[in-house]
């Protein structure tokens, strides 16, 4: 027997999924996280998860992570203190961060600037110039270097970054100063960003450099200590990481590139989606998948999920690539408010978080959130989690009350007021991914998962055209559940920048094959066999002169075949089918990535037992929801009872132990045979 | 209106009453279709100005023209009743001519793109774009001659054409046009940009009528039009005095020697209404300097100033418009007469924003901001490499962006919204320079308890002969201090031979041969300082100078005395009481450095530029 276990540790709950791979049998569990120090959640839902399975920890073979810490350590400045060196003028290239200024006209007046991850006082200059051919301008300043990393070391720094003007050509001054600083710093870390990003754009490249050494100290603390602990308790299987782009990197791989981490929480989700979506034989997904505080939604198109090159943490964009997720400030704990000026009814992004927390929690919330809504509409109806504590329904309608007030409507005009503006939240964002990038939404299944996602997800699903509207199979725990069924993944990019009348698709492959060498022995290293690791290949295309390319997947046979040709003609198809138009200038390849994959798991999901299509066994109790404008009649049903084939008309509730799924009037849900909801128009 | 249009269903829109919640979700369906115009635009364009540094503007108007979303305000209205010709389903309005829509678009440059959305025979609403071109011919390099002393100069001047008409292609126009810029793959790049922009966003316009239905879709416009009208109203009531206050600032020069000109902007409430008065404001330039100033521009600035810190969730529209007069003297450098040049207009653009902080903070302190619009200074750079092929390149550049009550102002930053700054690998692998420096100039920030933002110096050294052009202003009169804080330094460019001669070169100078091997310093201006330097914690002020950002010898501007790497308690204590004796009890709201006559007399000693002349007025003021 093998035994997976993926472990998403997220601000509130810890989730742990135990997969059996030759069963498809799985055992859930929700433990509350321990922010001090995360292994203390994660170790005792380790062994609840393994107790309930009859098994113990050694019997575990793979441990797969999701987590938050690298994110963390940015978003909360906990960062290393990382010494920087730059290009002599270059100094303030981290101060100045491109000159921008988010907000519209005189948004100036009103941004707090936020400070640099490696502090000014901690740059410093070196003499040495590389040309933006890659060819030495000045000779490196060694004399400099000495004293610039002599300064550095009195000052403490813990970490040191070098990003040198125009080193995605060529490295070499990078290198030698890094041989420096082995010898003057021994045993700090050195970061270099042709090592790190190889590409073009002084800023980001410095600053995806400086975010990977300011969070290395931080992820590697995590790691190690998850390790020894994990090993204490006799497991002795491999530790896995879930990267931003949703493929897996071995713990000892993290430690030393955790800036591919910095989304790895999200992108658990979205691979617990395509894992869903296989068994389900949905292959175009939309995912919804709703906290707290925000949402998250991701594309899925034909089980690939889309991936972008620039990974969105706060305030700052650092280029490493990962799932294509966007966020928005809408949650269950979202706050609704009618501003006195303009009368009229926000949602967000101010959230009462987990702690006060919406009103309906008892916890001394006293403003009307998202949460609260649904509960007093009736959507929300049982205690959460099992039955471990109630919801406040008097408490939530006097806040809800409070917005009808001041819009002038009826209670529950309100609350489906403030639930439409939060869905529209999340349209708003499923549009950002789907239409504004080309897609038609009517060809996507939306999944809601998170907490609170299977009771939005119809209602969204209604406004995308989008169906059905899926409530995966244990949609608490989605993202333990992607962490334990994904692939090791790795990549290398690195910049081109060549006409393609200028190079050849020989050239390409030369240098693409290089690559691929190195992302193979990578996953090698990691312990894969060479019949196992598949090779992909990314280049992006341009027309000359435009900013933004677009990443096209190809292999080097069909690249050997078609020539740079037909890589050029699949290019303008794609640039018309997100822009409308074509250019007759000419193309620039810009540049080239390789991706190594392990392989791909073939992780059934447990067959649920067959039902006649009543779901009556599993009704609970009555109820009413107040849903298209009326109080209506509808159904609980306990969604651990549900058979396979069941159909659930709407209005109804299914509840379980971590989520509820609502099934809205004229709509009707039906349990796949793996137990997962489809919701569709009745 | 003189414009006819031609609808095949003539049935007026039916008003209907729209709940709250709807309306809302209308507001955020229309914010998401401009959010995607940019989007389509930045991904498409190409030349460095729009796709970079972000130089085009959005538009979403009712079918009125009046602006739903936007940020400069609509100038559909003045299109309509200056535009002889018809609009019908399937035509696309495509103009550049300032003169044209009221200045509307402040210069040729700006290539404005207007599309009518028809749904079923009616139209419901317009879209539109407008974005800055590299070139568009005329007598210099990217067409904006700071010599110019007529529109005629300054590159192919656009009417309001249609570029379809009734669903047909007029490919004759835009090869005219295209004929005559020296950047034609740019600019056909940029205008296929917009248009791309414009129909996403008018694809957007017509699904939400296919969701909510027509007359909900006009009804609800109408609506987000009046909650402007009524919030605006009540922060005029509570915000805006009836005594009337004024200000005034200036541009430096027009670039043929003379200057400063005078903008002066009086303000007061009267029956519920504010009067925003430029009586007062020096007549036109003979140069181009002129900024053709729109009423309805000025009424979105005053209104995004005032609003942006009540509600700014708040989407601007046109609806508080008539709560909003705005008079500008016929013949002004604000209200030039055909055909003055335009094309210098930025510096009056910017300092216009300095004028409307200076009036609006003088009763309301939170709104009380230092000075920091220079302009957006420009540098062109033209000529033909090694190889043959000609370049050309147009360059933005940043500044200290002033002290606030927030805090600190940003050093080299942007002070016009989502501008960004050209990678300056980029700049070295595509044009023949290399980018020696680029860091902010420190002490150049204006002292105060909320220092100012330093000024940049950005170094170019470039590697083959060719032109250039410098645009800059505030290189002869301060950005000002407010509360308390001194001004920012002004702005200057400093030319270096190969051979090491260095001199200072002017702020608005056009065809400067440049040598390879010559180096520019482009250094622009810092930002004002807010509050009493001397309550700034010493501590701040020694890691600034620790960071570079502040001098040991700037340090004393606050009263620090800096020795050995540490602040001198003793030493700083002893300054600071020694300074505040020797200045006034109370000091100033508003430092703008030296009166005008003094900034003269010194002019030469302290920027190596002859003092600008009094200009001489081509119109009887």
């Amino acid at each position: 027997m093998t035994y997976r276990l993926g472990v998403d540790v997220g601000g509130t709950f810890t989730d742990l999924l135990l997969f059996d791979e030759q069963s498809g049998a799985f055992w859930r569990h929700k433990t509350p996280s321990t922010p001090a120090d995360s292994s203390v959640g994660i170790l005792t839902g380790v062994e609840a998860v393994c107790a309930a399975a009859g098994i113990g920890p050694s019997d575990v073979e793979i441990f797969l992570h999701g987590t938050t810490v690298a994110t963390n350590a940015v978003l909360e400045g906990k960062g290393a203190r990382v010494g920087l060196i730059v290009t002599e003028g270059y100094r303030q290239i981290m101060q100045i961060a491109r000159s921008f200024v988010p907000g519209g006209l005189a948004g100036w007046i009103v941004w707090p600037k936020p400070v640099p991850l490696a502090a000014l006082e901690d740059t410093v200059e070196v003499g040495g110039r590389m040309g933006a051919q890659g060819r030495e301008l000045r000779p490196l300043d060694e004399a400099s270097v000495r004293a610039a990393l002599t300064r550095l070391k009195d000052q403490g720094v813990e970490a040191i970054t070098v990003s040198l003007i125009n080193a995605y050509l060529n490295g070499a001054h990078e290198s030698r100063i890094g041989e420096l600083a082995a010898k003057i710093l021994p045993g700090v870390s050195v970061s270099l960003s042709h090592e790190v990003l190889p590409e073009m754009q002084e800023y980001e490249r410095t600053l995806t450099t400086v975010a990977n050494a300011a969070v290395r100290p931080i992820v590697s603390r995590y790691v190690r200590n998850l390790r020894d602990k994990l090993a204490a308790t006799g497991m002795a299987g491999k530790l896995s990481l879930l990267r931003s782009d949703g493929g897996l990197m071995s713990s000892e791989k993290a430690e030393a590139h955790p800036v591919s981490l910095l989304m790895s929480g999200p992108a658990g989700g979205v691979t617990g989606a395509l894992w869903v979506g296989r068994n389900s034989g949905l292959r175009n997904i939309l995912t919804l998948d709703v906290g707290g505080t925000s949402t998250d939604v991701a594309l899925i198109e034909n089980l690939e999920p889309r991936r972008v090159r620039t990974t969105e943490v706060g305030h700052l964009s650092v280029r490493a690539s990962s799932l294509d997720v966007k966020t928005v400030g809408a949650g269950g704990g979202s706050i609704a408010y009618v501003p006195e000026l303009t009368g009229a009814l926000r949602v967000g992004p101010q959230s009462a978080g987990a702690v006060p927390g919406p009103v309906a929690y008892g916890k001394g919330g006293v403003l009307p959130t998202v949460t609260d809504a649904n509960v007093v509409l009736g959507y929300l109806p049982e205690a959460l989690l099992g039955g471990t504590f109630k919801l406040d329904r008097p408490g939530a309608t006097r806040a809800v009350q409070t917005i009808a007030d001041a819009l002038g409507i009826d209670l529950m005009a309100a609350a489906r007021g403030i639930i439409d503006i939060v869905n529209e939240n999340m349209f708003g964002a499923l549009r950002m991914i789907s239409v504004q990038q080309g897609y038609d939404p009517r060809h996507f299944a939306l999944m809601g998962f998170g907490g609170a996602g299977p009771l939005h997800v119809n209602a969204v699903a209604r406004l995308m055209g989008s169906w059905p509207a899926v409530s995966p199979v244990s949609p608490g725990v989605l993202c333990a559940l992607g962490d334990a069924t994904t692939r090791m993944r790795t990549e290398t990019a690195r910049s081109f920048s060549q006409l393609a009348c200028a190079t050849s698709a020989a050239a390409i492959i030369a240098a693409l094959d290089e690559m691929a060498a190195l992302t193979g022995a990578e996953l090698a290293a990691d312990g894969i066999a060479e019949a196992d690791i598949t090779s992909l290949f990314e280049v992006d295309v341009r027309y000359a002169g435009q900013a933004f390319e677009v990443p096209m997947t190809i292999d080097a046979e069909t690249l050997r075949r078609d020539g740079l040709e037909g890589l050029i003609a699949r290019f303008d198809a794609e640039h018309r089918r997100l822009f409308t138009f074509n250019m007759a200038s000419e193309h620039e390849i810009v540049n080239l990535r390789a991706v190594a994959l392990g392989q791909a798991l073939d992780l059934p999901a447990a067959q649920l037992e067959q039902g006649n299509g009543d779901p009556a066994a599993a009704k609970l109790r009555d109820h009413e929801v107040w849903i298209g404008g009326a109080l209506r009649p509808a159904v609980i049903y306990d969604r651990a009872r549900l058979r396979a084939g069941d159909r659930i008309a709407g209005p109804a509730i299914v509840t379980e132990m971590d989520s509820t799924t609502l099934i809205e009037n004229d709509c009707v849900g039906v349990v796949d045979a793996v137990g997962n909801i489809l919701i569709n128009p009745a | 209106m003189p414009t006819r249009i031609i609808e095949t269903d003539p049935r007026p829109f039916v008003h209907v009453p729209i709940d709250p919640v709807t309306l809302d979700i209308m507001e955020n369906a229309l914010r998401n279709a401009r959010v995607e115009m940019d989007t389509t635009l930045v991904r498409t364009a190409m030349s460095p100005g729009i796709r970079e540094q972000g130089d085009a503007f959005p538009l979403i108007a009712d079918h009125q023209g009046r602006m739903i979303v936007g940020q400069f305000g609509s100038y559909i209205g003045p299109f309509l009743e200056g535009y002889d010709g018809t609009i019908e389903d399937g035509d696309m309005i495509f103009l550049s001519d300032p003169y044209s829509v009221g200045g509307a678009i402040s210069h040729s440059n700006d290539w404005l793109v207007l599309l009518p959305v028809f749904k079923d025979g009616r139209l419901i609403a317009y879209t539109s774009m407008f974005g800055h071109q590299s070139d568009i011919g005329g007598m210099v390099p990217g067409s904006m001659p700071i010599d110019a002393t007529t529109i005629y100069q300054e590159g192919v001047r656009i009417p309001p054409v249609k570029i379809w008409k009734a669903g047909v292609y007029n490919e004759d126009l835009i090869k005219l046009v295209m004929t005559q810029t020296r950047t034609p793959e740019w600019c056909a790049a940029d205008l296929n940009a917009l248009i791309a922009a414009c129909r996403v966003a008018s694809r957007r316009l017509v699904e939400m009528c296919e969701r909510f239905g027509d007359d909900v879709f006009v009804s609800a416009t109408e609506e987000l039009l009046a909650r402007n009208h009524r919030a605006m109203k009540a922060l005029i009531e509570t915000s805006i005095g009836e005594a009337p206050v004024s200000f005034e600032d200036y541009i430096c020069d027009d670039g043929l020697g003379y200057g400063p000109y005078k903008i002066r902007c009086t303000m007061w409430r009267e029956n519920g209404r504010v009067v925003l008065d430029f009586a007062g404001t020096d007549p036109q330039s003979s140069g181009s300097i002129n900024f053709f100033l729109n009423e309805n521009m000025m009424r979105m600035f005053f209104g995004i100033y005032m609003i942006m810190i009540f509600d700014p969730q708040i989407l601007f529209n046109d609806g508080y418009y008539d709560l909003i007069d705005v008079r500008i003297p016929e013949g002004s450098l604000l209200k030039p007469a055909f055909p003055a040049a335009l094309s210098g207009r930025t510096h009056a653009l910017g300092r216009i924003f300095d004028v409307l902080g200076g009036l609006l903070g003088q009763k309301t302190p939170e709104f009380l901001n230092a000075a920091g619009f220079s302009s957006s200074p420009h540098l062109f750079y033209s000529g033909v490499d090694a190889q043959g092929k000609y370049f050309q390149l147009f360059q933005i550049g940043f500044g200290g962006i002033p002290g606030r009550p927030l805090g600190d102002g940003p050093d080299g930053h942007s002070l016009f919204p989502n501008f960004t700054n050209v990678p300056n690998e980029f700049l070295e692998r595509y044009f023949p320079l290399v980018i020696e420096r680029y860091e902010t100039l420190a002490d150049s920030g204006g002292a105060g308890l909320h220092r100012g933002g330093n000024g940049i110096d950005m170094v170019y050294r470039f590697l083959e002969p060719g032109m250039i052009a410098i645009h800059d202003d505030r290189w002869f009169v301060h950005p000002w201090g407010v509360n308390g804080g001194e001004p920012g330094a002004r702005a200057r460019k400093l030319l270096v031979s190969a051979d090491g001669t260095e001199r200072v070169v002017g702020n608005k100078v056009e065809n400067l041969p440049v040598a390879a091997g010559d180096v520019l310093h482009f250094v622009t201006w810092g930002g004002g300082g807010w509050g009493d330097a001397l309550e700034r914690d010493p501590a701040l002020v020694l890691k600034e100078v620790g960071q570079g950002l502040v001098t040991v010898g700037g340090a004393r501007r606050y009263g620090v005395v800096i020795a050995g790497g540490a602040v001198d308690a003793a030493a700083t204590t002893a300054l600071r009481a020694d300074m505040r004796a020797s200045r006034p009890a109370v000091l100033p709201v508003f430092d703008h450095g030296s009166d005008i006559e003094t900034l003269r007399a010194n002019c030469l000693a302290e920027t190596g530029l002859p003092a600008p002349k009094q200009p001489v007025w081509r119109v009887a003021a």
